[in-house]
């Protein structure tokens, strides 16, 4: 299939379509609300299902029905409706029910704004909702990677009978790029779904619940999703390295379009000499952690450097997982900034000088003394 | 010898032989029973799928012999709403409380009604939150004491009681709405043929269909059970007027 120019939420909700999912439930929010409309002409051409809820809270629960009959289903929201649908969510999560859903990612707190934003991160990897339960988060970068983790996402979801959780921010949603759909889509093998809700026709019934009033049942259950977890961290790790070799003086951490700009300001700094790589993280949960020791305490790394469009949220875990072994910096921005290469260039020259002990002013671009 | 016996009472099918964990003279068990006979009667268990609320009747799916769905508090006619869509086949029906239909799930019953979402609701008013322990309802009645109202219900400080048939009615899509008790054998057998009605109408796919059941909640009442029955005829009734509120063919 040759490739075609695509606003990343149109590419997002066409990525689903070729999945196979076939049912898709919204409520209008800024920056997703390209999917809804894009989805209102293509559900129909396929015989899917699209319903535009009440609100988030109504949609997650629809999900949750829907999810329980065994078909893929979808959703995508912001920031302050993907906080609404975190009751389902939880739901879902306990009653082991496979769905997708997108955050297109806006800044926060509170109505906060409609600009890019990292500052769900928290929210999407270390619960979101209540009780103990993870979700399979994948941050892409381009717009082709958003269609290609789409399409993992519904196998993940089927795989481990989990919700799985894209989040992008709001410039995956708006930007458009090139992308190219695979021609006869082919999956692995799946488990069959004995679970699904199909009739007690010739069976006992069926329930689909996350109510455990017997406190040895509630506690296996939520050992039974965490062997899940564990089997996810031992299988579905994903991340890419980035100009990473021995003689990067700076490791910078970051995902999602942040990354991409990041690369912008590595190549920068790779024509006057300064070599920096990048570890990027794709799947935020489970969090590539011992890859991302590996390459952060190498001799030759003075520092590594988180940098997020967030007041450091991932690099609560990038310090966790490196646990003092190389000094560890932040620089983010929020509320809908996004740092420029140049802001990026500034920041390493700075560390440079701070843990070289000599100043690297003449190696600092003049762009970044214009920046 | 020729056997002469027949059998002219037994259990549905579409019940299960659990014992209920409900109280002496809550009259969720006659309820209960009533969907499990309308099931059996249209010939639909194996094609049914129920969606429990939260409140007493949460483990209504061990009484069922259908499979079900357990909802978060206030959303089975979302969950019910997306499961239908998807397989618009199978009969669904949601069984609520007035405190997770009225109250938290509000927003969910009435867009549900209003997009004529071809599912059947069974909406069980006793006027209290039973599980919790007998809290002030929005169906609490006027003066009516509770653990969160000690001194009565104030319309004052609360509003009066909601009345969600009637609410419900005044959507202009197509419904079924009919309100009805179980407080003596005559309302029972007229809500029998309502609840009947309301499947009826899902599997014809007309429209939505709703009945509200008054119902007895002795043990947080504060009441015998036929203390109870007496109660609700002489102060829910009144309140709720028993009637049909709305069918598909008279809606303009």
């Amino acid at each position: 299939m040759a490739k075609i120019l695509m606003k990343g939420n149109e590419a997002i909700a066409e990525a689903a379509i070729k999945a196979g999912c076939r049912a898709y439930f919204c409520y209008p929010i800024t920056p997703q609300t390209e999917v809804a409309e894009y989805l209102a002409k293509r559900m129909p051409e396929v015989d899917g299902v699209f319903l535009q809820g009440e609100s988030e809270i109504g949609v997650g629960n629809m999900l949750f029905g829907a999810a329980a009959t065994g078909q893929r289903a979808f959703s995508t929201s912001s920031s302050p409706g993907i906080s609404l649908m975190q009751e389902s969510i939880s739901y879902m999560a306990g009653a082991q029910l496979p769905v997708v859903l997108v955050n297109i990612m806006r800044g926060g707190p509170g109505l906060g704004g409609i600009l890019p934003a990292q500052s769900d991160y928290f929210q999407s990897v270390k619960g979101g909702g209540h009780g103990d339960y993870k979700l399979l988060v994948l941050a892409p970068s381009t717009i082709q990677e958003s269609v290609d983790l789409m399409m993992l996402a519904f196998h993940l979801a089927d795989k481990y009978r989990n919700p799985v959780l894209i989040i992008g921010d709001g410039m995956i949603g708006q930007m458009m790029e090139p992308v190219e759909f695979p021609e006869n889509y082919k999956e692995p093998p799946l488990p069959d779904k004995p679970w699904a809700l199909t009739g007690a026709s010739g069976r006992k019934p069926q329930i689909v619940k996350s109510l455990f009033l017997d406190p040895l049942m509630l506690e296996k259950n939520s050992q039974i999703l965490n062997e899940k977890y564990e089997q996810m961290k031992k299988d579905e790790i994903r991340f890419e390295l980035y100009k990473v070799n021995p003689k990067n003086e700076i490791l910078i951490t970051s995902y999602g379009t942040m990354a991409r700009i990041c690369q912008t300001a590595i190549d920068d700094l790779e024509e006057r000499g300064i070599s920096v790589g990048l570890f990027r993280p794709v799947t935020l949960f489970p969090f590539p952690e011992q890859q991302l020791f590996k390459e952060a305490t190498r001799k030759n790394i003075r520092a590594v450097l988180t940098i997020e469009m967030s007041m450091a949220q991932m690099h609560e875990d990038v310090q966790r997982v490196i646990m003092g072994k190389t000094p560890t910096e932040f620089f983010g921005r929020t509320g809908g900034v996004v740092p420029s290469p140049e802001e990026v260039i500034d920041q390493i020259v700075g560390l440079l000088d701070k843990y070289s002990g000599k100043k690297n002013t003449k190696r600092s671009s003049s762009k970044s003394k214009k920046a | 010898m020729v056997d002469n016996s027949k059998t002219i009472f037994a259990r549905p099918e579409s019940m299960t032989e659990n014992v209920t964990h409900y109280c002496p003279g809550c009259t969720h068990g006659i309820i209960h029973r009533l969907v499990a006979e309308a099931l059996d009667d249209l010939g639909v268990r194996e094609r049914t799928v129920g969606v429990a609320p939260v409140g007493c009747s949460v483990l209504a799916y061990n009484y069922f012999n259908c499979d079900f769905l357990e909802a978060p508090h206030g959303r089975a006619p979302a969950l019910a709403t997306g499961f239908k869509r998807l397989r618009p086949d199978m009969i669904v029906f949601t069984y609520q409380g007035d405190g997770d239909l009225a109250s938290i799930g509000g927003n969910e019953i009435l867009h549900t009604a209003n997009r004529g979402e071809k599912i059947t609701t069974i909406f069980v008013n006793n006027a209290i939150y039973g599980m919790t322990g007998g809290q002030m309802a929005p169906t609490t009645l006027p003066g009516q004491v509770t653990t969160t109202c000690p001194s009565g219900r104030n319309l004052t400080d609360t509003g009066y009681p909601l009345r969600v048939s009637e609410l419900l009615s005044t959507l202009a899509t197509p419904a079924y709405i009919e309100r009805v008790s179980v407080h003596t054998p005559m309302h029972i057998i007229r809500a029998k043929k309502a609840i009947r009605r309301a499947f009826e109408y899902q599997i014809e796919g007309r429209c939505f269909s709703l009945v509200e059941v008054l119902s007895t909640c002795p043990t947080n009442w504060g009441m015998t059970p036929s203390e109870s029955t007496k109660w609700l005829n002489d102060n829910m009734v009144p309140f709720f007027p028993l009637r049909l509120f709305k069918e598909p063919e008279t809606t303009a």
